[in-house]
């Protein structure tokens, strides 16, 4: 008497998932669309609500999803700033009071099992665990799924496994089929409670590994589905055009013909963003050739043909329109076009046609490249071209360049009398010793070659006798020298005396963070007869070069410099005497006064040393500060607004754009490594008022701090970092940290093998991401340290703007900068933290932290504890410092030089 | 023994109908609740009725004797709230273990009284395991929708110890019902399949919900199939709704259930809707006729009663379904 509507046995098999209503996933079912705005990783907006607590607001995303058609919806925690179970549990019980939301089912997602776990005791529907996969082994595994099967979940597996992630075919069926087996077989699971997570991974990415990226999902979507009964695909869609972040209508059909193609194969879940999807029937008929043999991988040039068509498919209208018929232009116009424009898939082609045209190869370079190169010079001295433009016509130039080379070997071979380039003049640029920072002097290098100057690159920490002898050598026209840390400015001081000695008349350029008119003209200018300039940016490096080296103005030049440079130095010499500064002692009387009977102190909740061994960089994104990179790239402004910018708006989402490519390749494949190392200790200011005791596993050591002396006006405090902690005769046992952060490690590497790859660009990109990440890297651990570690500040709740104005309660000052510049205390740090063995950042000779993307400081966590600048001290507190450091006032005045007052 | 599993291959089986109204004939008072056992317990203890195991036992056994005289082939023990949760209104925590153990043992000596007397109709005990008076999927509080009075955890060891002293004690199936937050019913599913997995035993499963209204959902908001689709996930013997409705009113999901799984399906109604009193007055005849809709559609494998059931509409219901082949099953 069996029902009419019974199930026959193969429907059984079917993927039943619920909320308060079923979802029944059946062969007739359309793709099941997923909803990923509810996951801080995949959504900013997210990820503010949840930090800030808007659970409100937070519900009203995941209802938007769910009337806009999600099906399923992924909710995610995973931050680092986020207690991820409590988040959770707390989202998805209010989710759960919402019938409009909890009617679909939920996936509850999160590379932590203890997240999980605490998301499946709360949802009463069949849910959808994404993900686990045998990545920590068969047994984990197994366990894993064994609880979930008793919690009543369904299961996305990624194909990752104890060897890795499954990047081709082979590994994706390899892992599936044993996933497969042993859940079915050994946890006895449903299969039709199997989805397979089975990679997308962008495709069109110039990488030769990369091109079956698409295709082999597409056909290993179809072998799960033919070959592991009643198991479901599923994937992150928006993965596989990543390549073409920023160009919408491309990444829209690429969705579209990827979807099309992959659920046919039977991918039948999956997270896509809706917004980000082309009718795939709308896509016009061209563009549609071109992703499909992308996706399909039908042609070998199947990414440079679609990279093409991308460049002159009209981005933000939703009609994609594609102009070539630039190509049509004359020779040179070509030639000039794809030097403006950074193009450089028609360069090479160009360039040979215009070498068969020319008697001799070099007449390429000087004619038809440097005519284009001039209008870039052009155009950037006038404003109209940004530097990352320059950058990208410089790596486009090198390539055409590199292409003649050999023609022009060959010819030298054979004509050997013929006359010598000499280009327009042979400069050397290099970081002075003990600095290890060159992104500027990287963008000054490339500019420079782009104008035709030829380049000899000494790189970093380049001791003055190489400086020297390579000069002579090379028979350099100009020596330019960079450096970021203050002691760099006393190298420079003592290279320009070198130079004074050996005879030297060649122009030499000073650049660097540190440096300043100022000091060029002090401290440098008088130490060098020659001439001596101070350059701060790339742009002006071309025409200060050009001033020096062209006949036409080179004496003039020359001679308007050393006069300009000798009256400012009058003028600030005059001015600076008009300064009036308070004995050590009176400034200690002056100190800033806290109340230490009632200021309060907080124990932190863990004293002692803690290491960071590999730091999840993905964490560090939302800390990142991006005004700080945009003005690497001399592009001015405050991040976010700088993106909307009249003027240098479109560059800077361009570069932007680049670099968020470059930062999710780094991340992704892991090319850099964070590490950190921090300590947090009791701690009391000594007698002395300005040198703090710490004491670290029953060692003290003491950290000296400088004393602000400027004389300002009545009821200022003069300032020192041991105001901010208690005095020993106080009474009270207080407490400070240390740390040091790196990014760094990997970044050489890759920078190099940019620069062998012809790309400056990348080169100099992978630099200053690598930057950020140090800082957001230091931002993130002091906010886990007030929050967590020391615990003073366990309720605040900042975003990124609020931290990026320091508006969080202590400070974690950094030696070498305003309120501590003195770097010797670097040596301390590295002493109490054990900072080389612990982590491997090490220090030159200048103290420079190598490698450059590092961070170090210390943590103050008064509530009073301010940011501040030193300013100049005098002679009486440099000897104080000296007898307190116990060694000698000459060595001390070397570090402290640049914040010494003249008497 | 024939194993119920078989037996529900070959007929509907009858579950019993109320405790709870039978118990209430005897009007106990507060002295007869306490017995001389806790003559002196700090709380008021009437109403507690599944402490009748330990100081009425034979007014316990004398139920569960009444159902099975009327042909009911399968009793459920009197532990409804034999949790720590629900026990904490009576501050008896402490005696779960044998407020269980006992109320199985006395069920299970009356089934085999009778399966002694008619081998060729064995009598099954089914230790019933209620929702507890907590749910840990809703708040209780209207303001603060996000708070949770239970928490999964919390429900799930007090399960388990509930699960435990129901084997020991001798119940033959684990039933359980009225389940209101599907939430509670998966933790006692986990303690479950804990309890099973811990001592290599399999013993069989009965899942029931409560729809609550005319809505067409659980307390908790699902609709029967995703109730169905959310407690599938282990082997169970069958699954069904009990309480809150009338025969009547229950046959649109039956009819849900019965479409979509291959587990027996079990329905045990209350006597009608109750009247202006509470009370619930439908006769045996009423039910049988209703549930007679139920047969003749071949929805459901095991029939009984709940709220103002009795004896007689057990009768009415067993001599009804004898007539009739049950619904076909996977056996789980």
């Amino acid at each position: 008497m069996s029902s009419e509507q019974r199930p026959t046995s193969n429907e059984k098999r079917l993927l039943r998932l619920s909320g308060l209503e079923p979802l029944v996933i059946t062969p007739d079912s359309n793709f099941i669309n997923v909803g990923e705005r509810t996951n801080v990783a995949g959504s900013r907006k997210f990820l503010r609500l949840v930090k800030e607590e808007k659970f409100d607001e937070a519900l009203d995303i995941a209802r938007e999803q769910v009337e806009g058609g999600a099906q399923i919806i992924d909710i995610n925690m995973d931050d680092g700033l986020i207690d991820g179970k409590e988040a959770m549990v707390k989202f998805l019980n209010l989710v759960i009071s919402e019938p409009d939301i909890a009617r679909v089912p939920i996936m509850i997602d999160s590379s932590k099992w203890e997240i999980i776990e605490a998301g499946l005791q709360v949802v009463q529907g069949k849910s959808v665990v994404n993900s686990i996969s045998l990545k920590e082994g068969k047994e984990e595994f197994v366990h894993h799924a064994k609880l979930i099967k008793r919690y009543g979940a369904a299961v996305i597996v990624m194909a990752f496994d104890e060897v890795g992630q499954a990047d081709t075919y082979d590994r994706r069926i390899e892992i599936c089929q044993r996933s497969y087996d042993i859940l079915v077989n050994e946890v006895n699971f449903p299969p039709e409670d199997i989805i397979f997570d089975l990679n997308i991974f962008p495709v069109a990415t110039g990488m030769e590994e990369h091109k079956l990226n698409a295709i082999d999902f597409i056909e290993a979507a179809r072998w799960v589905r033919e070959n592991l009964p009643y198991a479901s695909v599923s994937g992150g869609v928006s993965n596989v055009s990543f390549s073409f972040r920023g160009n919408n209508p491309v990444r829209e059909a690429m969705h579209s013909v990827f979807l099309y193609h992959a659920i046919k194969a039977g991918m039948n879940m999956g997270i896509v963003n809706p917004s980000m999807l082309e009718v795939y029937d709308d896509i016009p008929k061209d563009l549609l050739e071109k992703v499909e043999d992308v996706i399909l991988n039908r042609r070998d040039d199947a990414t440079e043909r679609l990279l093409e068509f991308a460049e002159t498919v009209v981005g933000k209208a939703k009609e994609s329109k594609v102009d070539l018929s630039w190509r049509e232009d004359s020779l040179q116009d070509r030639i000039t076009r794809a030097l403006v424009k950074g193009i450089d898939q028609y360069i090479l082609e160009d360039v040979e046609e215009a070498r068969l045209a020319s008697k001799r190869p070099i007449e390429v370079i000087e004619g038809h490249l440097m005519t284009g190169m001039n209008v870039v010079g052009d155009l950037f001295g006038s404003g109209k071209m940004f530097l990352p433009q320059v950058v990208k016509s410089a790596r486009v130039m090198k390539k055409a360049v590199a292409y003649l080379l050999p023609f022009i070997e060959e010819e030298k071979l054979q004509n050997p009398d013929g006359a010598e380039d000499k280009g327009n003049g042979k400069i050397l640029l290099a970081t002075v010793k003990g600095d290890v920072h060159d992104i500027g002097k990287n963008i000054v290098s490339v500019v420079l070659a782009c104008n035709n100057y030829e380049i000899v690159d000494l790189g970093v920490m380049v001791p003055p006798e190489k400086i020297l002898e390579t000069a002579i050598q090379e028979k350099v026209d100009i020596i330019g020298l960079s450096g970021l840390i203050t002691p760099s400015l006393d190298e420079m001081v003592h290279l320009a005396k070198e130079m004074e000695r050996k005879n030297f008349s060649v122009p030499l350029l000073i650049g660097g963070a540190t440096t300043s008119k100022a000091h060029t003209a002090v401290k440098i200018d008088p130490q060098y007869k020659h001439s001596v300039v101070h350059v701060n940016d790339a742009s002006r490096a071309v025409t200060v070069v050009g001033d020096l080296l062209q006949e036409e103005t080179s004496q003039t030049y020359k001679y308007n410099i050393k006069k300009d440079y000798d009256e400012f130095r009058v003028k600030f010499l005059n001015r600076s005497q008009h300064k009036e500064y308070k004995s050590l002692e009176q400034a200690r009387k002056n100190k800033f006064q806290i109340d230490w009977e009632t200021s309060e102190i907080v124990r932190p909740k863990k004293l002692g040393i803690e290491v960071i061994e590999e730091m999840d960089l993905e964490k560090l994104v939302p800390y990142i500060d991006w005004t700080p990179f945009f003005r690497s790239w001399e592009l001015h402004g405050r991040y976010p607004d700088i993106l909307t910018d009249k003027v240098v708006g479109v560059q800077a989402t361009d570069l932007f754009a680049d670099a968020q490519k470059m930062l999710k390749d780094v991340l992704v494949n892991k090319k850099l490594t964070g590490k950190g190392v921090f300590g947090l200790f009791p701690a009391n200011t000594l007698a002395n008022e300005d040198d703090i005791k710490v004491e670290v596993e029953g060692n003290d050591f003491i950290f000296r701090t400088l004393r602000q002396q400027l004389k300002r006006r009545e009821g200022v405090p003069d300032y020192a970092l041991a105001d901010f902690i208690a005095p020993e005769t106080s009474g009270r046992q207080d407490y400070m940290g240390c740390f040091c952060v790196t990014t760094g490690f990997g970044t050489d590497e890759l920078s190099n093998q940019y620069v062998k790859d012809l790309d400056d660009y990348n080169s100099i990109m992978i630099k200053a991401i690598s930057d950020r990440l140090a800082e957001a890297f230091a931002e993130y651990l002091h906010e886990r340290v007030r929050k967590e570690y020391w615990g003073y500040a366990a309720e605040e709740r900042l975003d990124n703007e609020a931290l990026i104005d320091e508006k969080y309660k202590g400070i974690r000052p950094a030696p070498g900068y305003p309120a501590c510049p003195d770097h010797l205390e670097k040596l301390t740090i590295w002493e109490v933290l054990k900072v080389e063995e612990q982590i491997g950042v090490t220090l030159t000779d200048s103290l420079a932290m190598w490698p450059a993307g590092s961070v170090s400081g210390y943590y103050f966590g008064n509530a009073e504890a301010r940011y501040f600048g030193l300013g100049k001290i005098k002679k009486d507190q440099v000897k104080n410092f000296a007898e307190r450091k116990n060694i000698a006032f000459e060595e001390a005045a070397k570090w402290l030089a640049p914040n010494i007052a003249d008497d | 023994m024939k194993d119920i599993r078989q037996i529900l291959q070959e007929r509907i089986l009858v579950l019993d109908g109320a405790m709870g109204t039978m118990l209430q004939r005897y009007k106990f008072t507060e002295e007869d609740f306490r017995g001389e056992r806790f003559k002196d317990w700090e709380h008021p203890l009437q109403g507690n009725n599944d402490l009748l195991s330990l100081t009425q036992p034979e007014a316990i056994a004398e139920v569960h004797r009444k159902y099975f005289a009327a042909g009911a082939d399968i009793v459920e023990t009197n532990t409804f709230s034999g949790t720590t949760i629900a026990m904490a209104d009576y501050h008896m925590e402490d005696l779960v273990y044998e407020l269980n153990y006992e109320s199985a043992r006395i069920a299970k000596k009356v089934a085999d009284e009778f399966t002694t007397k008619e081998p060729n109709k064995p009598r099954f005990v089914a230790g019933s395991i209620g929702p507890t008076n907590k749910t840990a999927s809703m708040s209780p509080d209207v303001n603060d929708p996000g708070f949770r009075a239970i928490s999964f955890d919390e429900l799930r060891i007090a399960y388990k110890q509930q699960v435990e002293a129901l084997l020991d004690g001798g119940s033959d199936i684990l039933l359980v019902e009225t389940i209101f937050d599907t939430l509670n019913a998966k933790a006692a599913l986990f303690a479950i399949e804990e309890v099973k997995e811990e001592r290599n035993i399999d013993p069989p499963v009965m899942v029931s919900g409560t729809i609550t209204d005319a809505s067409g959902r659980t307390l908790s908001g699902q609709t029967a199939e995703a109730f169905l689709i959310s407690i599938s996930h282990i082997p169970i013997l069958s699954v069904g709704f009990n309480c809150a409705l009338g025969a009547n009113q229950l046959v649109p999901h039956l009819e849900v259930l019965s479409s979509r799984t291959d587990y027996a399906v079990s329905a045990h109604p209350n006597a009608g809707l109750p009247n202006a009193f509470g009370e619930y007055d439908e006769t045996p005849e009423q039910m049988a006729a209703q549930i007679k809709e139920y047969v003749e559609k071949g929805l459901v494998n095991i029939v009984g009663g709940c709220c103002g059931t009795t004896p007689e509409h057990i009768t009415a219901i067993a001599d009804l379904v004898k007539a009739y082949t049950p619904r076909n099953v996977l056996v789980g």
